[in-house]
């Protein structure tokens, strides 16, 4: 399968298969009107799959959410055709306003202004709670 | 500025510190009678509570406070939809310290992001409800003249029963302390308590259904009431709310000096018939709520 080459632009490679079109949504890429392609399953020599995300726009990214996402996900940064950086996120702390609280008795439930967090409570089994009612995310 | 929501806001040491106080008090009323003149705390009682507010409101009074409040979201700007944030706003104008109870989640921790005075969680749903932690601690430091090495049952609703896993949450940093959960499968206690403080801190413990068959190793036993207005169905109420009932005959192969403990209220999990055995602690834990709310509002105030 070919993708057009981009100039300048982001590639974000080692997503978990399956998981491409969550960070599309996550990262609000349905609101860009650059080229964006979602590679899914993708041939991986490490997972055997994964998915892979094109952007044809350098854009400001959250790290924090693709370190949640997974920490092993690869950010390329494609300057005049060339990759100029390649960074790794890190598994966050806290991560804000992205992922929802589905616990029906949290505050959150009622109160739609108040920001979603998220606070890292297991790091060797990347767990995180809501920091309200300590709910687990999913 | 610091609030308390969560037991686990507090070290060992601090707990151990509020418990000295408490004692202090306990020993010495007289001493404190204005240690909090012309200081005012806000009782926010979003849903319907005996003891918890009116032990907040006589602490308060105890040290020479004054006391303003609502006892239901009803007699609130709740009721025309203002948001928790911007009470914990407007109050702190009013008050110098929060005490909060609300039936959803996590609606204390929102107000201490958004106060300007310290908030007091006096309890969030099934969630957590520190203060009863700290009452049930004074309360076995006084019983039992200590808080480690010794086995502590909890009995009852170990699903939604949030003064359970704050107990544990507190006694599993303690040295040497086991404990026995009883309850019926419906209401084990959740994953989180299992995998965040029991497995986590590495502290022996073991579930049973059985209370009978824990009775004999039992230092502490913790009751709890199957409260109505955590289920969904009313049908799995009418279900388990009679599995464990406290009758002296169950009592036979407990320890001479066990220390029977309760949250209060009460339905008939305990036999009344307990009420007079010295080993029935619980209107003195009672009591010990009010001491040890008078440790806590001065620490909070930072009242020497």
């Amino acid at each position: 399968m070919i993708i057009g080459t981009i100039v300048d632009g982001i590639v974000i490679d080692h997503i978990p298969a399956g998981r491409g079109m969550e960070l599309y949504g996550y990262l609000g890429l349905d609101k860009l009107s650059c080229e964006v392609a979602l590679i899914k399953n993708a041939p991986s020599g490490k997972r055997g799959k994964k998915d892979i995300l094109k952007i044809n726009e350098v854009i400001d990214l959250n790290f924090d959410l693709l370190g949640y996402i997974d920490p092993h996900i690869t950010v390329n940064i494609i300057r005049g055709g060339e990759r100029v950086e390649k960074r790794h996120p890190v598994l966050p702390e806290e991560i804000h306003g992205v992922i929802k609280c589905k616990n029906p008795r949290c505050i959150t439930a009622v109160e739609q202004e108040i920001e979603h967090i998220f606070r890292l409570t297991d790091r060797e089994n990347r767990v995180y709670r809501c920091v309200y009612c300590d709910t687990r995310a999913k | 500025m610091r609030s308390l929501i969560d037991i686990a806001d507090l070290s060992v040491s601090e707990i151990d510190e509020l418990i000295a106080k408490a004692e202090d008090i306990i020993a010495d009323p007289d001493k404190y009678a204005e240690k909090c003149k012309r200081k005012k705390l806000a009782t926010l009682f979003y849903e319907p509570s005996t003891r918890t507010r009116l032990s907040f409101e006589s602490a308060m009074l105890e040290l020479g406070g004054q006391v303003i409040g609502f006892s239901e979201a009803q007699s609130s700007s709740a009721s025309k939809g203002e948001s928790v944030a911007d009470t914990a706003r407007v109050i702190s104008c009013f008050a110098d310290i929060i005490a909060m109870r609300h039936p959803m989640e996590g609606a204390p921790r929102v107000a201490a992001m958004n106060a300007s005075i310290p908030v007091i969680n006096a309890g969030d749903g099934g969630h957590n409800h520190p203060t009863q932690t700290l009452t049930d601690l004074l309360t076995i430091k006084r019983e039992k003249g200590r808080l480690d090495h010794m086995t502590v049952g909890c009995c009852g609703d170990l699903k939604f029963g949030r003064t359970v896993h704050s107990l544990v949450a507190a006694m599993s940093r303690y040295e040497d302390v086991d404990f026995v959960l009883i309850s019926p499968e419906e209401l084990r206690v959740p994953e989180h308590v299992r995998t965040d403080i029991l497995n986590a801190s590495g502290v022996r413990y073991r579930e049973t259904e059985s209370l009978s068959e824990a009775m004999e190793s039992l230092d502490v036993l913790y009751m709890t009431r199957v409260q109505r207005e955590r289920f969904i169905s009313e049908a799995d109420y009418v279900r388990l709310k009679d599995t464990y009932i406290l009758t002296p005959d169950k009592l036979e192969t407990a320890k001479p000096d066990l220390s029977i403990l309760h949250p209060l209220p009460r339905v008939n999990e305990i036999s009344v018939a307990i009420d007079s055995d010295p080993r029935a602690c619980y209107f003195r834990q009672v009591l010990n709520g009010k001491y040890i709310r008078m440790a806590l509002i001065m620490k909070l105030l930072e009242v020497e």
